[in-house]
């Protein structure tokens, strides 16, 4: 292999705007070969999407890149013309976007946007294309292929969607196909299923694909090689083994540090102070070293160049300069003492602080001329759990299982149907206000997008101080002043920032916001919705670490929703698995991570991308489960599973199995697990 | 001299009470006032600021409404044919009929200058020749000199231009004069809030490298200055504009429509925003059954076609005032009445399209985190609506009146065509353009009074339509740089 | 979706019920024919009798609702409630204050209106939409620059003074068509040139600017990135793309109207002496006609309504998210 497939040079892209100039790339140069996966990885604002858009030559409005090259076999794609670019485009070079969802034409048929690929690039029309367009999508694996190219992108699932992106691009006959962030809008199982597909056809293909990722399970999982970026510099370069058994850069370290990942019973996250420097800044030194634990002098005044770690990665930093003599090895704070875990939480006696019995939540679908309810999506479908005071209670699904809706049910946001709710040991009824007003000073929500849980319109202090006035708790000014004070300083903000609006906080202090919000009425139960999803890894671990903090000191139990098993591990004492509505597997967290009973909870945890596969050889899983999560309006009948479960048998299309114990301590709702006891009556 | 308060001016100055609460309460709140920072850092918006602020003082002037108190000697005092009152008349002051505004004070009275009909702009004779006794008992045809236009020279035909020359002269440097007063009051402004020296503020300022757009509405304001300051001179001896049919000086009549093209423009909003905010944030966040009744409501109002519905209810409306006289006590008074009815039907039939937009702002809104956590705190739905929705749904409000303002003012001419506008004593543009219109097919052709009425309104509309622009710009989180963007240029 | 389409024209009936309600308390409760008469026949110095005469005439001095005075179902239908307001539900729109019959007028005025007001329609819009595309592709340039301001521009001047100017223009100093005037037949072509070019030209700044902020947000979503990336051209997204997404939004402002073309243009029509729906409405304003006013706002509303499940029918047609569901 002499020259490679993908030659990038000192390539550098800025992007002007009407107030300035950004500068998201400067001098990245980088190599990829026939047939291997080279994976960009980095936090969100680091130029990893800018890069692929420039590799295409389509940087949004106002960019351009001001220096370096583009070679794609021997060719720079610099130097040619606007329409000569258009045949590489979807031809040489083909790319698939991180939102399946609006990345399709919502108004042509999936057949027509195939065969534009096909017509452009591969001269075919009519009766061919229409065959070619048929073998493309038997050839990501969407069923019934004929009928599927007559029909619109809204009338396919998420994942069907991304399997038609990558159909599309690999219509072209790609060389190159650039994937970026294909998954990340998918469920895990789900996104192990795109991961394989994408690893299997660029095998077969010997394609070279360049992988776009914020997630290190991801990388472990596809990567040949990785490159790390940060603030539009790639700031380290390396073989997946040399970057698994020791990343080299500081920034890469931390983000190992920081992953939640079978970390139970080790002390606090690693994070990174800070976040990342906006772009248009003009760096003298290296741009990492504000955060970077090992900054000395030399961090702030010269730029580093490419120094040879010692496991062989090429990276930018001084501390791997031959003629610095530094220990880089020491991440300086002493791993706090371990922390001591509750073993067998469900054994616990007295009364639990929430107890949910039966809990329905039935949204009526209305059809027809005069509207009326024909069917209902059960969302929630009679689920039971129970969570003692200063417990963890992770509620584990995808999208669609029923989690969210619970956790509003539990305040009263969405009504429920059926079902109790025993707030230590009294029942909260819907129909009695005082009841739940009372309850409301117990019971808090801290919600997912920190973006979206912030009125931009109103003070930090305003938002603070909301429930306390609302509650009638601390009538007086100054004495609120002060509470709300003291809870911004212990959610770890500044107390002169109260008075300043969400819109000048980080996603990262914003869900500090939301967090001391909920703790103004001091509550005894949080009901944790995806609090971190939206957030970096290193800005996830500051949360995490903080609610692990309020944890002990205060005494907070926690329901924490999440789809993101390693967040789980770290947090939950208890674990209860949701699929379409009901609880198919409920027990300790150790319980249900080590010994998963159901099918689904086994499938889920396979389908997880974990690290430590990084440090294996590569090897491409058979994917664990198959199909999508259906509709929960057209609920399967019999076990919700058994459409997608592996062992699936006649009894279990028609019988539904109850959620019992089985030996391992948790409870299950398999037909093939043994239980040792009896179901709930519910 | 007795002060009149119109139910307009009332109804006006509430109006500017409002605005002036809002900007106080808006200064307040650093977001708002960024997207206002927004706005005024746009030179363009700017500029149209500063042509908006000359018919906002027109307006205002011409709303300081009083009545003259009439000399004694001229009353007929109708207490003087009893004897036994004799002695209270003295003590009685009577007030004329006519009302008359601060404007009218300040552009010269009207009435004097009222001619006999069409004289064209800086004539000094009528247009049209009239038989004129000469005296010796013959009678000729010929263009009689006008009583006010030109009446200060003797041989208009040679002075007049070295008259209008040196006049204008005088008023383009007293324009200059107060272009420079107000460059250094924006100068020193800059300077004591930046604490930087008057030097470098002015040099800013100069270079326009102010956060505020300032060399812009300098700008804009100087080309204003020097156009009306020199106008304001000349129409104390001409009519700068020419006169109307029965003789009235159109430069008086246009600054004198201004205050009707801004109430239209903005007292519709007094009966909009109640219930355009009221309805559409009810229907969207409380939904049920109080959505259904909203959406009843507004889709039968606006299934009606609007020019029609407003012709059927103003019809009404005048039929209503005709009958019932007595009310007012001056014909002013009825015109006001009339304007002000017309006014609050347009704004009784027009809540419907911010209602409808506030509805779905509240539906979207209703489902956003935050409004749910103040749920989960057990915060009242009206406190809900008050501290979360509207605030987040106000841009939408201030984008449809400024967007609404110029329809207004544009739809008036068209009402006041169809016959259902304002009263005919009321000085609009719309009245301009129609009574110019009847001229139009005469030969030599009467220009001046449709050429007023055109600059005049198309300066209001379009630097309403520039500004509206520009705050939908700031404003509309959606839009960024949807209409303009502004490219830098690039390094070469 | 038939059952949608349906829904939406059983919709149709309550609201032409509360137009109908609302017309009819504006016209004989919020003002009386009693009111009425006397606008008509001079406010002072008028004898009872003419003013009883004058209602006689017109039906207006039955009672409102019940008439007491009738027998079997008169009692009912012999109001001015059914007289001019349920009847208007079977088309009968009856007399006019004048004498005239109004279904007759409504029969010929209709077809010089639509020879006025169906080409403005179609060719501004055919226009509207090709600049706005033509913006949309050259975009924050100064050839996009230019054309926006000019359409602020535009749309800032009243639709008077178009009609006034290319009067002026068009029929005096360069007398290439007629003043005003109108002639069935291929003659029309002749009086209608003027008017649909200022009728285009008045309503094209605003419509090129929301088209084209419709397209320019188009070309903003993810889909265009994608078809970009397939290596298609600039037009070819344009127009396989970003016009049929754009069209979605702009059939919800357009197809609307296209029912209440019948009722003509109220200003051109009457400035360029068409004899059309749009001047009869305007002379029965201005001679307070109220019964042909009440006529035509129902008609007007019962034609925005149709126009409303056209809009509905349209969105099925071209938005697949629609016709699925």
């Amino acid at each position: 292999m002499s020259t490679p497939l993908l030659r990038v040079e000192a390539l550098s892209v800025s992007i002007d705007t009407a107030e300035r100039e950004i500068r998201p790339l400067d001098e990245v140069s980088f190599e990829l070969n026939e047939g291997e996966t080279f994976v960009l990885l980095g936090e969100s604002g680091c130029g990893k999407s800018m890069t692929a858009l420039s590799l295409m030559r389509l940087l949004p409005e106002g960019g351009h890149i001001t220096r370096g090259s583009i070679e794609l076999q021997g060719h720079d794609l610099c130097a040619v013309t606007e329409a000569e670019m258009r045949a590489v485009r979807g031809g040489a070079i083909a790319m698939i976007f991180q939102e399946p969802g609006t990345s399709l034409n919502p108004v042509l048929t999936i057949g027509t946007q195939l065969n534009e690929v096909l017509s452009l690039h591969r001269q075919l029309e009519g009766r061919a294309a229409f065959a070619e367009a048929e073998r493309l999508l038997n050839a990501v694996g969407i069923p019934d292929a004929a009928r599927r190219l007559g029909e619109y992108p809204m009338q396919l699932s998420g994942g069907m969607k991304q399997r038609v992106m990558i159909a599309m691009a690999l219509a072209g006959d790609p060389r190159l196909l650039i994937a970026d962030e294909p998954t990340t809008a998918l469920d895990v199982t789900i996104q192990a299923q795109v991961l394989t597909l994408l690893a299997e056809l660029q095998r077969s293909r010997q394609m070279g694909m360049l992988l776009i990722t914020h997630d290190l399970g991801v990388v472990a999982q596809v990567a040949d090689r990785v490159g790390v970026m940060y603030a539009g510099h790639l700031v380290e370069i390396a073989s997946r083994e040399q970057f698994f058994a020791a990343a080299a850069h500081p920034y890469s370290r931390k983000l190992f540090e920081a992953l939640p990942e079978g970390r139970r019973d080790a002390g606090p996250l690693a994070t990174i102070p800070g976040s990342v420097p906006p772009l248009d800044k003009v760096f003298t030194g290296c741009r990492f070293a504000d955060r970077c634990p090992h900054k000395y002098e030399r961090c702030d005044i010269e730029p580093p160049a490419w120094h040879i770690a010692p496991e062989g990665q090429q990276v930018r930093c001084h501390l791997y300069d031959p003629a610095e003599k530094v220990d880089r090895t020491s991440t300086q704070e002493a791993k706090p003492e371990i922390r001591s875990s509750n073993e067998e939480p469900l054994a616990q006696t007295e009364t639990p602080l929430l107890e949910v019995r039966n809990l329905r939540v039935h949204f009526p679908i209305k059809r027809g001329l005069l509207q009326r309810t024909v069917g209902c999506v059960k969302a929630v479908d009679g689920i039971d759990f129970s969570l003692h005071a200063g417990k963890t209670l992770a509620l584990v699904g995808e999208s669609g299982c029923g989690k969210t809706t619970t956790g509003k049910a539990l305040l009263n946001l969405i009504p429920a149907n059926d079902g109790d709710i025993l707030f230590r040991g009294t029942r909260l009824d819907p129909n009695r206000p005082q009841n739940w007003q009372a309850a409301r000073k117990q019971l808090q929500m801290v919600f997912q997008d920190p973006f979206g849980s912030l009125n931009p319109r109103m003070r930090v202090a305003e938002i603070i101080e909301e429930g306390l006035i609302a509650l009638g708790l601390e009538p007086e000014r100054s004495a609120r002043r002060t509470r709300v004070e003291q809870i911004v300083q212990q959610v770890g903000l500044r107390a002169d920032m109260l008075d300043r609006y969400p819109h000048e906080f980080s996603g990262g202090q914003r869900q500090r916001i939301a967090i001391a919000r909920a703790l103004a009425v001091s509550p005894r139960l949080i009901v944790c919705d995806e609090p971190t999803s939206a957030l970096d890894v290193s800005v996830q671990a500051q949360v995490l670490n903080l609610m692990r903090d309020l944890q002990q000191q205060l005494g907070l139990a926690y329901l924490f929703i999440t789809h993101n098993i390693s967040v789980v591990e770290y947090l939950a004492d208890d674990i209860a698995v949701m699929y379409l509505g009901r609880i198919v597997e409920y027990g300790p967290a150790r319980a249900v991570l080590n010994t998963p009973q159901h099918p689904y909870t086994q499938a889920l945890l396979a389908a997880a991308p974990r690290i430590a596969a990084g440090t294996q050889s590569k090897i491409i899983s058979a994917t664990a489960v198959q199909g999508d999560l259906p509709s929960a309006a057209k609920q399967p009948s019999g076990c919700h599973f058994h459409a997608r479960c592996p062992r699936a048998e006649a009894r279990c299309h028609v019988e539904s199995p109850e959620l019992a114990p089985c030996k391992e301590g948790q409870w299950v709702s398999c037909h093939f697990v043994q239980h040792v006891g009896e179901p709930k009556p519910s | 001299m007795m002060p009149v308060l119109l139910i307009s001016d009332v109804l006006l100055f509430v109006l500017i009470a409002l605005t002036v609460t809002g900007l106080v309460f808006a200064a307040r709140r650093e977001p708002i006032r960024r997207a206002w920072r927004n706005v005024l850092s746009d030179p363009i918006a700017m500029a149209a600021l500063a042509v908006l602020m000359v018919f906002v003082t027109g307006a205002i002037l011409d709303s300081l409404h009083f009545r003259r108190a009439l000399p004694p000697a001229a009353v007929v005092a109708p207490a003087a044919t009893t004897a036994p009152a004799s002695t209270m008349t003295s003590a009685k002051t009577y007030y004329s009929v006519e009302v008359e505004s601060l404007l009218d004070v300040a552009l010269g009275d009207p009435r004097a200058r009222r001619e006999k009909s069409y004289s064209a702009p800086f004539a000094h004779t009528l247009f049209e020749r009239q038989s004129v006794d000469l005296g010796d008992g013959r009678r000729a045809r010929q263009y009689p000199r006008l009583k006010y236009g030109a009446a200060q020279l003797k041989d208009p035909e040679h002075d007049k231009a070295s008259d209008i020359a040196s006049r204008a002269a005088w008023g383009v440097t007293a324009a200059l004069g107060c272009v420079c007063v107000m460059g250094l009051l924006i100068g020193g402004g800059i300077a004591r809030r930046h604490r930087i020296p008057l030097r470098v503020a002015l040099h800013r300022l100069c270079e326009g490298e102010t956060v505020l757009a300032w060399r812009a509405f300098l700008a804009s304001s100087t080309i204003l200055l020097v156009v009306l300051v020199p106008l304001l001179f000349l129409s104390m001896h001409y009519h700068v504009f020419g006169t109307d049919r029965v003789g009235n000086d159109l430069f008086h009549y246009a600054f004198k429509a201004m205050r009707t093209a801004l109430l239209i423009g903005t007292l519709t909003s007094l009966v909009t925003l109640p219930l355009g905010i009221g309805f559409g944030i009810a229907a969207g966040y409380i939904g049920g059954w109080v959505d259904d009744a909203v959406q009843y409501i507004y889709t039968v109002i606006s299934s009606i076609p609007y020019v029609l519905l407003i012709a059927a209810s103003v019809l009404l409306m005048q039929v209503v005032i005709q009958s019932h006289d007595a009310w007012f006590d001056t014909a002013a008074a009825r015109a006001d009445a009339r304007l002000v009815s017309l006014c609050l039907i347009i704004g009784a039939i027009s809540w419907t399209s911010l209602c409808r937009l506030m509805r779905a702002e509240a539906l979207k809104l209703r489902e956003l985190d935050y409004v749910q956590a103040a749920r989960a705190f057990g915060v009242t739905p009206l406190s809900i609506m008050r501290r979360h929705i509207l605030p987040n749904a106000f841009h939408i409000v201030l984008i449809t009146l400024v967007l609404d303002f110029s329809g207004l003012v544009l739809a008036e001419a068209v009402l006041s065509y169809v016959g259902v506008g304002v009263d005919a004593a009321t000085i609009s543009y719309g009245s301009m353009i129609n009574s110019a219109r009847a001229e139009l097919a005469r030969d030599p052709m009467v220009w001046w009074q449709i050429a007023t009425a055109f600059v005049f309104m198309v300066s209001l509309v379009l630097a309403a339509n520039l500004f509206a622009d520009a705050v939908r710009e700031a404003f509309d989180p959606r839009g960024q740089g949807a209409t303009r963007r502004r490219l830098r240029r690039r390094p070469a | 979706m038939i059952a949608y389409l349906l829904r939406r024209l059983l919709w149709a009936i309550p609201i032409l019920l509360g137009v109908n309600l609302l017309l009819f308390a504006l016209f004989f409760i919020v003002n009386t024919p009693e009111d009425m008469a006397r606008a008509h026949l001079g406010v002072k110095r008028v004898s009872a009798e003419s003013i009883a005469r004058w209602k006689s005439e017109r039906g207006y001095d039955k009672p409102l609702f019940i008439n007491t005075a009738a027998q079997g179902s008169k009692r009912l239908t012999d109001t001015i409630f059914f007289d001019k307001s349920v009847r208007m539900f079977a088309l009968d729109f009856g007399q006019s204050d004048e004498g005239r019959n109004i279904n007759h007028e409504l029969g010929t005025r209709m077809w010089p209106s639509l020879a006025l007001a169906v080409p403005s329609f179609l060719l501004g819009l055919a226009i509207a939409i090709s600049v706005a595309l033509l913006l949309a592709l050259a975009r924050y340039t100064a050839f996009d620059a230019l054309t926006t301001v000019a359409c602020v521009v535009m749309m800032s001047i009243s639709g008077l003074f178009y009609i006034i100017a290319g009067q002026f223009i068009f029929s005096k100093l360069l007398a290439w068509v007629p003043i005003s005037g109108y002639q069935p037949g291929l003659d029309a072509v002749r009086f209608l040139i003027l008017p649909v070019v200022i009728g285009v030209m008045a309503g094209i700044g605003s419509s090129v600017r929301w088209y084209r902020a419709i397209f320019l947000e188009e070309m903003g979503k993810d889909y265009v990135r994608t078809a970009r990336a397939k290596g298609l051209s600039e037009l070819r997204v344009l127009f396989g793309h970003v016009l049929k997404n754009g069209m979605i939004p702009i059939l919800t402002g357009v197809v609307v109207v296209i029912p209440t073309l019948f009722l003509g243009s109220l200003i051109s029509e009457s400035f360029f002496g068409i004899p059309g729906l749009g001047s009869f409405t305007i002379d029965a304003i201005q001679s307070q006609d109220f019964a042909i006013v009440r006529a035509m706002v129902f008609i007007g509303a019962l034609l925005y309504i149709v126009g409303l499940i056209l809009t509905d029918i349209s969105y099925t047609l071209v938005d697949p998210r629609v016709r699925l569901q």
